[in-house]
């Protein structure tokens, strides 16, 4: 880093380190680990191998989904239909390995191609035919969703003729249980993870992420300077895309099958993960570390009710309360 | 005309160019034409069409009809980044700037260095060279700072290094001085000065005309869309400009000051600290005055407006109106006590820009408006804006057209009208005049005597020092969050004015980075 002249005369220091979105990222973590903490306290069930493998790959889709959802947020739009479009990725994968028997590198094409298509149509209608994103996104909700149905016949489709099929999301990666029993991390958490890594460097070290967060700024200024904003939002849609295909292999091969009549209400679990994570709605603020954590909170809280008995209703409950806290927070703290 | 269109001695030749908006035909055959190493001077009221001009040849509007010929060749300009090609940049009136985004990642947006790969940055490379560009305009900026932490003077100073960074050979500056103090001011000038020796082609809008005696070689003059005439600055004076520009000869009455204020005290801040931007600031203002603040740009005269209206908390110090001991905690708190604030920074704070002049005039005084249930008096609302609109000449198809439509001085003018609107005993007006034309100027300076003629007491901030001795009963002088003098009007001169401006305090500040880089995306 270069160290030049410290700036002389400026305005008031308004950023402290409690103002940068960093801060909303080590609330969410020291929430994360509180909730940890309680949990183990209250059932010992919690803080098992087996448990925690459990909340592990139980973040995988919704972690997916909110990391691709969390750039069109910071680009200040929204992505309402990343939910179906991961089950018609499904569908097309069942489609495609299933039906007509092709090789499953095929298929995991064919989902990828189609998340991307889909992205594309989202980003094609926004910036071309200057639908809102929430108004674009929703149509597509439903599109995606209808299109699951036709394309299966309303029959679920199942993987049972690939066994390996079943091996890219549930395969153990690394056996831990020799160490604590029943700890497994199977490689959807590998795709997780490495899915994260993808998008930090996306965001942090290309062009790309750069106009990502440009667009979320100011758009007319971006305009203004000579980006091409519609290419890049469009690319940005298709980013988006691209990580519901990612989540739908992982959906697809943990269930091994398509359900097409899966998947709405996903959109919103992963907004919420980028949400508490510190992805400010407004746009131009936002970060996968952050989202990641979100998820993991999520899935954590649903985790911890279910061991202790509260009623599924009651957790969906709670989870609404944490979006509303995480973002009041987020409020004060910027208001600081 | 005599030069043919291909005439290669010219940078830019513009002509017949058209533009219609919606209710408004902003450009009628305007013209307009840039030499290699001149500065041209682009002049006329609020709403002649300069911007809208400009803005063609930057690609942003696209022009109705008309050639544009650059070095020779009729080209079409599509977009900015064609503009860019053709070697023009341009500062716009309105800053541009993206707050989230940091200083040096503003000025390479577009065009940002890569390393190896096509798509990944380089950060390094991006700060060293904006590194480059402030030492070469003598700037002390850190470019890792993010935009929104900047003053406005400040992100001026980031959108001229970004223009400045394409090393055009068509440079244009949509006031570019409308933001900046005298010292800031004569460093722009400086750097202009010497991309005019090496042959680049400036176009300088300003209303601020003393400044174009000083700089421009030759100035064109717009009136309602057309370009009147194009002059050596040499062979003309300022007055004959300004008949140019308004199409009469208007002589400027200087207005007498109002009457002694008396001496009731309306408004007392007592030793007002905030941070390193207010020291201990104490100051009375009196009924019917009119109490003029001057200094440099960072002295911390914003910040004493804002801590009074209530939008920054104070870390200690008491607000007495008249004579009570106020509690302001937020600019609603500010607006019940009877305190307006006009900001300096309008786009951010001052206008609900996607909706109509007549709403935005009404804002600040929609109670008054208001009936049984919550029902609007529209009205009143209408009679109230249509008012404002002719009172202060705003130049608007009409009322209903929404602020973000029109230029940048009538926006200026609808946001004066707002708080005029509201009717309250105190009004702390931040830069009332800046970006305003010759004309409505003096109609804001007579508005403003009235004010305090009827016993409203006025605390004006102004960086156009002869504006603050022309309009002051009094004059507070700050520096670096100090108040460093006071002056009656009769002692306040210029001279005495800087000598308090630049009165640094003994005690350095500590010279640390007041920003440090955030930990960002460190594993928390
Ligand atoms: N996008 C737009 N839509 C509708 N009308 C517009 C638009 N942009 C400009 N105008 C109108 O065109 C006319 C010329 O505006 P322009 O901004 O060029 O004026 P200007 O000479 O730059 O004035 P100022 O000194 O106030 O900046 C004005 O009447 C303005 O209201
Ligand atoms: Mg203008």
């Amino acid at each position: 880093m270069t160290t030049n002249a410290a700036p002389a005369q400026t305005s008031a220091p308004r950023t402290s380190l409690l103002r940068s979105d960093a801060a909303q990222r080590f609330m969410a973590f020291g929430a994360l680990i509180l909730m940890f903490i309680i949990f183990s306290l209250l059932s010992p069930y919690f803080l098992t191998g087996s448990n925690i493998s459990g909340i592990l790959i139980a973040t995988a889709v919704n972690g997916i989904l909110a990391i691709g959802v969390t750039f069109v947020i910071i680009t200040s739009g929204i992505d309402l239909s990343v939910g179906t479009v991961m089950t018609l990725t499904t569908v097309m994968m069942g489609k495609v390995v299933t039906d007509w028997g092709m090789p499953i590198p095929i298929g995991l094409l064919a989902g990828i191609v189609t998340g991307l298509a889909a992205g594309f149509v989202n980003g094609f209608l926004i910036t071309k035919a200057k639908l809102p994103p929430f108004i674009a996104t929703l149509g597509m909700l439903n599109v995606a969703r209808g299109l699951s149905l036709v394309i299966s016949n309303v029959k679920p489709i199942y993987f049972d003729e690939n066994p390996a099929f079943n091996q890219i999301a549930m395969g153990v990666f690394i056996d831990l249980s020799r160490f604590i029993p029943g700890l497994v991390i199977n490689n959807a958490v590998l795709i997780l993870f490495g899915a994260a890594i993808l998008a930090s460097l996306i965001l942090s070290k290309t062009v790309l992420g750069r106009y990502t967060f440009a667009l979320g700024s100011n758009e007319e200024a971006a305009r203004l300077s000579g980006v091409n904003v519609h290419r890049w939002k469009i690319a940005v849609y298709m980013l988006t895309g691209f990580f519901s295909a990612l989540a739908g292999i992982v959906m697809a091969s943990r269930i091994n099958s398509a359900q097409p009549s899966l998947g709405q209400g996903y959109e919103l679990d992963a907004i919420a993960a980028a949400v508490i994570g510190g992805t400010s709605l407004s746009g131009g603020e936002g970060s996968i570390l952050g989202t990641v954590i979100g998820a993991f909170l999520i899935s954590t809280l649903s985790n911890g009710l279910k061991i202790l008995s509260v009623p599924p209703e009651w957790q969906i409950v709670v989870t609404g309360l944490i979006v509303w806290l995480a973002v009041w927070l987020d409020i004060i703290r910027r208001r600081k | 005309m005599s030069d043919s269109p291909g005439s290669p001695d010219l940078l830019v030749r513009m002509e017949g160019i058209d533009k219609t908006f919606p209710g408004v035909h902003a450009l009628d055959q305007a013209r307009f034409e840039l030499r290699p190493g001149e500065i041209h001077a682009l002049v006329g009221e609020n709403g002649a069409g300069k911007s809208t001009l400009m803005k063609i040849l930057g690609g942003v509007y696209s022009k109705d009809a008309g050639r544009i010929v650059i070095k020779g060749q009729e080209v079409t300009i599509p977009n900015p980044r064609a503009a860019q090609g053709l070697g023009i940049s341009m500062i716009h009136q309105e800053l541009n700037l993206m707050p989230h985004l940091t200083i040096a990642q503003n000025i390479f947006i577009g065009r940002e260095p890569r390393a190896g790969l096509p798509f990944w940055l380089n950060e390094r490379g991006v700060n060293e060279a904006a590194n480059k560009l402030f030492d070469l305009m003598h700037l002390k900026l850190d470019p890792r700072m993010k935009v929104s932490d900047l003053t406005v003077a400040k992100q001026q100073m980031v959108e001229i290094a970004k223009a400045l960074s394409f090393n055009s050979s068509v440079l244009i500056m949509d006031e570019p001085t409308a933001a900046l103090t005298d010292t800031e001011i004569a460093e722009l000038f400086r750097i202009v000065r010497s991309l005019r020796e090496s042959g680049v082609g400036v176009v300088h809008i300003s209303h601020r005309l003393e400044e174009l005696k000083q700089i421009s070689d030759r100035i064109t003059v717009m009136r309602d869309g057309r370009t009147i005439d194009t002059v050596n600055t040499a062979d003309v004076t300022l007055d004959k400009i300004i008949s140019m520009m308004v199409g009469r000869t208007i002589y400027e009455s200087k207005p007498e000051l109002p009457e002694k204020p008396s001496q009731d005290v309306v408004l007392e801040a007592r030793n007002l600290n905030r941070g390193a931007v207010l020291k201990d600031v104490s100051f009375q203002l009196k009924r019917g005055e009119i109490l003029g603040f001057a200094g440099l740009v960072g002295a911390g005269r914003t910040e004493v407006a804002r801590a009074i209206f209530g939008a920054d908390p104070l870390d200690s110090g008491e607000i007495y109106i008249n004579g009570k001991k106020a509690s302001i905690k937020s600019p609603s708190d500010a607006v019940r006590s009877g305190i307006a604030y006009l900001s300096e920074d309008r786009k951010r704070y001052g206008l609900a820009l996607k909706m109509d002049v007549e709403t935005n005039v009404a804002l600040a005084a929609f109670r008054k408006f208001l009936g049984v249930l919550g029902w609007v008096n529209t009205a009143g609302t209408k009679a109230m804006a249509t008012k404002y609109v002719e009172a202060l000449a705003i130049k608007t198809p009409s009322i209903s057209q929404k602020v973000q439509n029109l230029s940048g001085g009538n926006q200026q003018k609808v946001i004066i009208g707002k708080w005029l609107t509201a009717d309250t005993d105190i009004l702390i007006f931040d830069e009332p005049t800046r970006g305003i034309d010759v004309g409505a100027k003096s109609e804001i300076y007579r508005l403003l005597n009235d004010l305090a003629q009827q016993g409203k007491s006025i605390i004006m901030i102004s960086s156009e020092l002869p504006e603050v001795l022309r309009m002051s009963h009094r004059v507070i002088v700050m520096c670096e969050g100090r108040i460093t003098g006071e002056l009656s009007a009769a002692e306040a001169d210029q001279e005495r004015i800087m000598t308090y401006a630049t009165m640094r305090s003994q005690s350095v500040i500590a010279n640390g980075s007041e920003n440090p880089p955030t930990p960002a995306a460190t594993g928390v």
